[in-house]
């Protein structure tokens, strides 16, 4: 243990900081679900200049080019979040395809499409639920077949965050049928705007449709589109599920909204009594303190255990299944210190900020079930982290 | 910045892991419990030849040097083995004390007796904590009279008592000085904690004052966070273990869900205690402004996690987790008691808030 940081660390924590200082009247507010603004692109196109956005991403794909060094990620994710000044961009494009076309791409397909994608000029959508095909995602039945050069794809996704705005997907579709499951799939990469793509929007709980329903017909991709091997998308797709399980889970964001919390709570008074008074409060936020607290130490281990290459497998299992789960508890709380006006949900006079807190609680249960259930999480951590075998198949009607 | 342990601190821990293994058994822990104090001494000399009482005692007083992180590891061991050992105040608590001020005689005096194993020192600040009924020490002159209780490591003759009168640490010999130690039985009989009547005791003042007293239960925090730590992962690896053998309906029942659940809930709740953990344990030699809050909520989670996984683990077991046949309950019992001494979690949140300037 040694949580000194080298001078190296110190300098470039300052240069941070003054770039911050310099331009932070350019970054804007924080992004909408929307397609990125002017504004927006500048900003993007200024981070990665300066090798806060797209940093490890080699130079001749359009990033900063820099060596990795965790550290110094972590550092760039802490003054920001300090400053409240919003990050690079981080659709599903980004973090997801992007680390996925490097590992496995073509080299036409890194050049057509990394450049684009980080710059925010190209907008992705993931293709990979079904509506049979959930936690079982490996049954998925989306079909393409070869019709000359191209792929001919049928099916339905559904989940799909970003559908409406994408100009692209990817996607996971069955080019072999009769293989096994695993084995009949593969990557490809979709134009959105091709005849046959009928987007629907997906009404969820919160009242918004965070996700849309994706119907395909007769749809033509070209074949050069596929990423990795036919067969061998299932491959692919786990690569970009990795990126996928380190995003949910982040404890930055936690610790955010702890921070958030604690304002509310010296602002908000009941009977003319703050709420940071309230001992019982204070108990439920020292109970959310040191859980926040562990999961950001826990990811400084992840972070040297990545660099060092130390086995640190059962401290990332739990990432994901923990983070939601605390990201879910937080919004609980900040609802329950609100009270009666914890529940209003729409324009009122009254409202102190709970429309916010309501619409995370609700979106935060989303993202419990969604990108992997909690149940399959305890799976995987059972069995990937505990060794406790797999559940044997269920025989129903004399059919496994 | 490297937040992992070094390769000493692996083999710190694996070494005295190898000397409980050797030594320690559910069977001799039924014995102890049954007042055999036999285990109590051959322990105690293994832990005493292998030179540890004196981990955190500075060389130049027979010691090692080494810091509350490596302490911590040491107490997670002990909690692992459920080792009826005195630690926590014998070996982190008192020297933190004593070597607070750097005064030359106290440590001088006591500190070579310490790290060589001639003595123990018992630590005595339930009262300071949080006192019951009439219970503490009154100062009449240099003599103190009172009777403390939930005294720590003061099962082996202790030379020296450190508690506190008047808000200082005071050190108070035992030989001829009027003082009683009787051990109060708890549901923890791996773990003695003793009664102290001190009938005008002669008592010396530990300087330092109230933050020698508050740094002294911080790092004493810290050990039992690891202790529950150690009790915490043994309890879910024996669970899983068990569940891996343990057959119904034709099918090992590790391989039910149900189960495989409750054990992925109990790991994901305790793997970050282990960074924590190292934070708060790190923290205390070396990032002195967090130091007294990560000793709060390291003591405090690891307590709920700790009860958690107490329960949780021993319903895996099934009835067997119930019987004394297994065992299992003398780690159950060792975290109940962990979870109280020293502050049970609500008093140690409410100290934590306090630190952080909320207003109770």
């Amino acid at each position: 243990m040694d949580l000194n940081a080298g001078p190296e660390y110190i300098d470039f924590r300052k240069n941070v900081l003054s770039f911050l200082e310099e331009n932070k009247h350019m970054s804007g507010k924080a992004r909408t679900p929307v397609r990125p603004s002017n504004e927006e692109l500048e900003w993007q196109k200024k981070l990665i200049d300066n090798g806060y956005a797209a940093r490890t991403i080699p130079k001749e794909y359009g990033g900063y080019g820099a060596d990795s060094d965790v550290l110094k990620s972590r550092i760039i994710a802490e003054e920001f979040s300090r400053a409240n000044i919003p990050m690079g961009m981080a659709n599903q494009g980004i973090s997801m395809l992007v680390p996925t076309l490097l590992e496995l791409g073509s080299d036409d397909q890194k050049n057509d499409w990394i450049s684009k994608t980080i710059s925010g000029e190209v907008i992705w959508c993931q293709g990979y639920s079904e509506p049979g095909s959930g936690s079982d995602l490996a049954s998925l039945q989306t079909k393409a077949i070869v019709d000359g050069d191209d792929f001919v794809i049928n099916g339905q996704k559904i989940w799909t965050s970003g559908a409406q705005m994408s100009d692209m997907m990817f996607c996971l579709v069955r080019t072999e049928p009769d293989a096994p499951k695993h084995k009949g799939i593969s990557y490809v990469l979709i134009d959105m705007n091709s005849p046959g793509i009928e987007v629907r929007p997906l009404m969820t709980m919160t009242g918004h449709a965070e996700f849309n329903e994706v119907f395909f017909t007769d749809v033509r991709v070209p074949k050069n589109q596929i990423v990795g091997k036919r067969g061998e998308g299932w491959h692919v797709a786990n690569a970009t599920l990795t990126h996928e399980r380190g995003m949910l889970g982040d404890p930055n964001q936690s610790a955010t909204r702890l921070n958030e919390i604690i304002e509310l709570m010296q602002q908000e008074t009941i009977n003319g009594e703050k709420l940071i008074n309230n001992p019982v409060h204070l108990d439920r936020l020292m109970r959310l303190q040191a859980r926040v607290l562990s999961m950001s130490f826990n990811s400084l281990r992840l972070l040297t255990a990545s660099h060092k290459k130390l086995d640190a497998k059962m401290a990332k299992l739990i990432v994901k299944l923990n983070g939601c789960q605390l990201n879910h508890d937080l919004a609980g709380f900040a609802i329950d210190l609100l009270g009666e006006l914890g529940t209003i949900y729409g324009k009122s006079n009254h409202d102190h900020g709970s429309g916010k807190w309501q619409w995370k609680y609700m979106f935060d249960l989303g993202l419990i079930i969604g990108g992997g259930t909690a149940q399959i999480q305890k799976n995987i951590i059972s069995e990937a982290g505990l060794g406790m075998p797999r559940e044997p198949k269920a025989i129903i009607n004399g059919k496994k | 910045m490297e937040f992992a342990l070094s390769e000493e601190q692996g083999i710190l821990s694996d070494s005295i892991k190898k000397m409980f293994d050797e030594n320690i058994s559910v069977d001799n822990l039924r014995e102890h419990s049954k007042g055999d104090k036999s285990l109590r001494k051959t322990i105690r000399r293994s832990i005493v030849d292998m030179g540890l009482p004196g981990l955190m005692i500075p060389e130049e007083y027979g010691g090692s040097g080494l810091g509350v992180l490596e302490a911590s590891l040491v107490a997670e061991q002990l909690g692992s083995y459920a080792v009826p050992s005195p630690w926590v105040g014998n070996s982190i608590m008192a020297p933190t004390a004593i070597l607070f001020e750097k005064d030359y005689h106290l440590a001088e005096k006591w500190l070579p007796l310490i790290a060589s194993g001639e003595i123990t020192a018992c630590i005595s600040l339930s009262e300071v904590i949080g006192k019951r009924g009439d219970l503490g020490l009154t100062a009449n002159g240099d003599k103190v009279s009172g009777i403390n209780i939930f005294g720590i490591d003061g099962e082996l003759d202790p030379a020296i008592i450190i508690t506190a009168v008047d808000n200082n640490l005071i050190l108070i010999e035992t030989d001829n000085n009027g003082v009683e130690i009787n051990e109060i039985p708890t549901i923890d009989s791996t773990r003695p904690v003793v009664e102290i009547i001190f009938d005008s005791s002669n008592y010396q003042i530990i300087p330092g004052g109230k933050e020698v007293i508050q740094k002294t239960i911080d790092v004493g925090r810290i050990g039992l966070a690891g202790d529950l730590l150690g009790a915490s992962q043994n309890m879910l690896n024996k669970a899983v273990e068990y569940s891996l053998e343990r057959k119904q309906f034709e099918r090992v029942i590790g391989s039910f869900q149900a189960v495989k659940h409750m054990c992925a809930e109990m790991a994901a709740d305790l793997e970050p205690c282990r960074s924590l953990m190292w934070y708060a344990a790190y923290s205390q030699d070396f990032i002195s402004d967090e130091a007294n809050l990560l000793a709060c909520h390291a003591k405090a989670h690891l307590s709920e996690v700790g009860q958690d996984i107490a329960r949780t683990s021993t319903q895996v077991f099934g009835g067997m987790g119930f019987t004394d046949l297994l065992g299992m309950h003398y780690w159950f019992k060792r975290i109940g008691l962990s979870r109280q001494i020293l502050g049970g979690p609500e008093r140690v949140r409410k100290e934590a808030a306090l630190i952080q300037g909320f207003e109770i």
